[in-house]
């Protein structure tokens, strides 16, 4: 059709009813997001989306972004048949999109790249983040070593024990990795700690948050950055099979791969999006990480999204086998996506995603991170009910080395 | 008139600053914080500020965090912060109670309700950390409609062009941040406030409170100088953290040693602008 567009028209690239157009200037998707920061960091928060409205303007600055992750990264990873895995499980077809093949392992390092292009055109010269499982911690601590800043990372006393390889993969990159021992000393409580650091750095210091939370820009910064996962599915599956996944899966902690994965897809009604929480011991035993199914609003690390709390609105403990799950919160773009349903959210416990994490190792011959391993433990629930011609596309989000001495402890191996 | 322009008329008649002494609920249990805020008019406090224990305080060091945590683990609540407030008012109906928090035990009591029971049991003012001028709207209304103030904070990191968006719909006073850290970590220089806070004069006609970093009689009389009140937190707090026993229970000086603090405080506070 040529001639002018008719004037009820949008002219955007996205239909009006489009559900990818957020946030709004405010930060917030529906009633989630926003700017829940100090005074003190107010001015910070709002030159970072400033220089990141700038940076998205800016061709050459995606055009920088791309050759670092395809040269550095490893970008496009693979989109693989999960084949004898899928006959296993006797249903649907299952594809893993293999982020865990990236430079230092995990899907982490697609935001950190990002991040710290925009660090170096606002002049930063020192880098800070928080880290639970440690794949964040590493991804951050891998570009401030290819650009040569300095990075100091938080990371909760609990977790600096319990991921020791990490730990020393961070120190080996030149960074240095300051343990948290306030509050139960785990994720939550190293993203208090970066926060305070920024306060008190506020003229050199560039915060790179790992997930899709925090005051805005950051929940839709990182989701930006870590589209390029369902982008290249997308194209990928359509490649191979010539259409859209029936399903597509992934974990979520904070929610940055699940955004990442789900964000391209929100437009495709006929693509069923699935999150699988961390239930931990199981969602009634009061020891898990499901902020959706067990939490309610509230506001924590400067924005509103569902956060598990107790009736006086003080910050509970999450729980899971998995660090990198370990958080009594979530992005809140899931937190609208719950209420609007336009994903569903279902829960693995630590024993499922145990399971799930040895299937794969023993039918794929990969070893998945155990994040990851409670998106499988739910594509082993629906696969078998599912047609043979039906099409699950799962993210394997990173992979499972720096897991095993936990694995092996939950299996009484001693190592 | 409010509790708090009341006070701070009246300082004014009488040509000097205020002492803005703080305590942490129920730190380290309910009847040693409810003996310290009783006992502080008397030493010499001209406003109090309450804190309002939440398990993730992002703008606070080490001293404040543990204050929440006492106080979180002896059982306060936001319902028994302001059961502190309502009892405190039986005897004393002129000194202006401050709350100072987070968001988050707000929005889960119920932003109006939270108003409206702080509003009878006497509060008279909220500073919300994590409330900056861009998310205000969702308490001030609140606020207003039980005659509370909502106190902003202003910090280093405003520049002049921002002054304005934050100053919007404050009340009682300002409380300017003096320096860009959390609680009890460092403390501004004289020049570094004689430099600030004519800004922040310029833009509002409401008292300025200095926090952050005030803790010496010495640093208190600079702060009265510079502005027109003084908070000090992390040096009470740390008095109080440094007389309990080791099980963290009070010891028998804890109040004796607090209040002893607040009032060399409130001399130096006094005879600040006498020999200014």
């Amino acid at each position: 059709m040529t001639g002018d567009a008719p004037l009820n028209k949008p002219l955007s690239p996205f239909p009006a009813n489009s559900l990818r157009t957020g946030p709004d200037a405010r930060g917030r998707f529906g009633q989630f997001g926003g700017r829940f920061v100090a005074e003190t960091l107010m001015p910070l928060v709002l030159e970072v989306e400033a220089a990141y409205e700038a940076a998205k303007a800016d061709p050459s600055f995606q055009a920088e972004l791309d050759v670092y992750l395809k040269d550095y990264v490893g970008r496009p990873s693979p989109l693989w048949l999960a084949q004898r895995l899928t006959d296993r499980l006797g249903g649907a077809k299952v594809y893993f999109k293999r982020d865990e093949l990236n430079h230092t392992g995990a899907h982490k390092i697609n935001s950190c790249m990002g991040q710290i292009l925009l660090a170096k055109r606002m002049g930063k010269t020192r880098i800070i983040a928080e880290t639970g499982a440690g794949q964040h911690g590493v991804a951050t601590a891998t570009v401030c070593a290819l650009f040569g800043l300095p990075c100091t990372v938080y990371m909760g006393a609990t977790d600096v024990a319990r991921q020791a390889p990490n730990v020393f993969r961070m120190k080996l990159l030149g960074a240095e990795v300051k343990p948290v021992t306030s509050g139960a000393a785990t994720l939550k409580d190293a993203m208090n700690e970066a926060l305070r650091d920024w306060v008190a750095n506020v003229s050199d210091t560039f915060y790179i948050i790992g997930t899709v939370a925090g005051p805005h820009p950051y929940p839709a910064m990182v989701r930006d950055f870590q589209s390029v996962i369902g982008n290249e599915a997308k194209a990928q599956l359509h490649a191979v099979e010539g259409r859209l996944p029936d399903i597509a899966v992934a974990c979520i902690g904070g929610g940055s791969n699940a955004m990442g994965l789900f964000h391209p897809f929100l437009d495709d009604p006929s693509v069923r999006l699935i999150g699988v929480e961390a239930a931990g011991h199981g969602l009634d035993s009061g020891q898990h990480a499901a902020s959706l199914s067990r939490g309610r609003p509230g506001v924590l690390h400067g924005n509103r999204t569902y956060l598990l709390q107790d009736d006086d609105g003080q910050i509970t403990e999450a729980h899971s086998i998995s660090a990198g799950l370990d958080y009594p919160g979530i992005g809140p773009e899931h937190s609208w996506l719950h209420d609007i349903k336009r994903v569903e959210y279902v829960s693995a416990t630590d024993t499922e995603a145990l399971n799930a994490f040895q299937l794969c190792c023993r039918t794929e011959g990969i070893i998945p991170a155990l994040e990851p391993a409670h998106a499988i433990a739910h594509v082993a629930k629906i696969a078998p009910t599912m047609a043979k011609d039906a099409i699950i596309l799962m993210n394997l989000c990173g992979r499972g080395d720096k897991d095993i001495f936990t694995v092996a402890e939950a299996l009484g191996v001693t190592l | 008139m409010s509790r708090i322009a009341a006070r701070f008329a009246q300082l004014k008649a009488e040509g000097r600053g205020a002492l803005i002494p703080f305590l942490e609920a129920w730190d380290p249990d309910a009847a040693t914080s409810m003996a310290l805020l009783r006992g502080m008019p008397g030493a010499g406090a001209d406003l109090i500020e309450i804190g309002c224990p939440f398990t993730d305080p992002m703008a606070d060091g080490p001293t404040v965090q543990l204050a929440a945590k006492r106080g979180l683990a002896a059982g306060a609540t936001m319902a028994h912060t302001l059961a502190m407030v309502r009892e405190f008012r039986r005897e004393n109906d002129t000194i202006p109670i401050i709350l100072m928090g987070y968001l988050n035990p707000i929005l889960s009591y119920g932003v109006e309700r939270f108003c409206k029971d702080a509003g009878i049991c006497g509060v008279d003012g909220l500073i919300v950390v994590d409330l900056p001028s861009e998310e205000a709207d969702l308490l001030v209304p609140h606020a207003t409609a039980h005659a509370i103030d909502v106190i902003r904070l202003v910090a280093p990191t405003t520049d002049a062009k921002r002054l304005p968006l934050v100053l919007d719909g404050s009340s009682g006073f300002v409380y300017y941040v003096s320096i860009t850290g959390v609680t009890g970590t460092r403390t501004a220089s004289a020049d570094e406030l004689a430099a600030a806070i004519p800004l922040v004069r310029k833009a509002t006609k409401l008292p300025i409170a200095i926090g952050f970093g005030v803790r010496s009689p010495a640093q208190a009389a600079a702060a009265v100088q510079a502005a027109d009140a003084a908070v000090v937190a992390s040096a009470l707090l740390d008095t109080l953290a440094g007389s309990l026993d080791e099980y963290g229970r009070a010891g028998p000086d804890t109040v004796r040693l607090v209040l002893d603090q607040v009032r060399e405080l409130a001399e130096a506070v006094r005879a600040a602008r006498l020999t200014a």
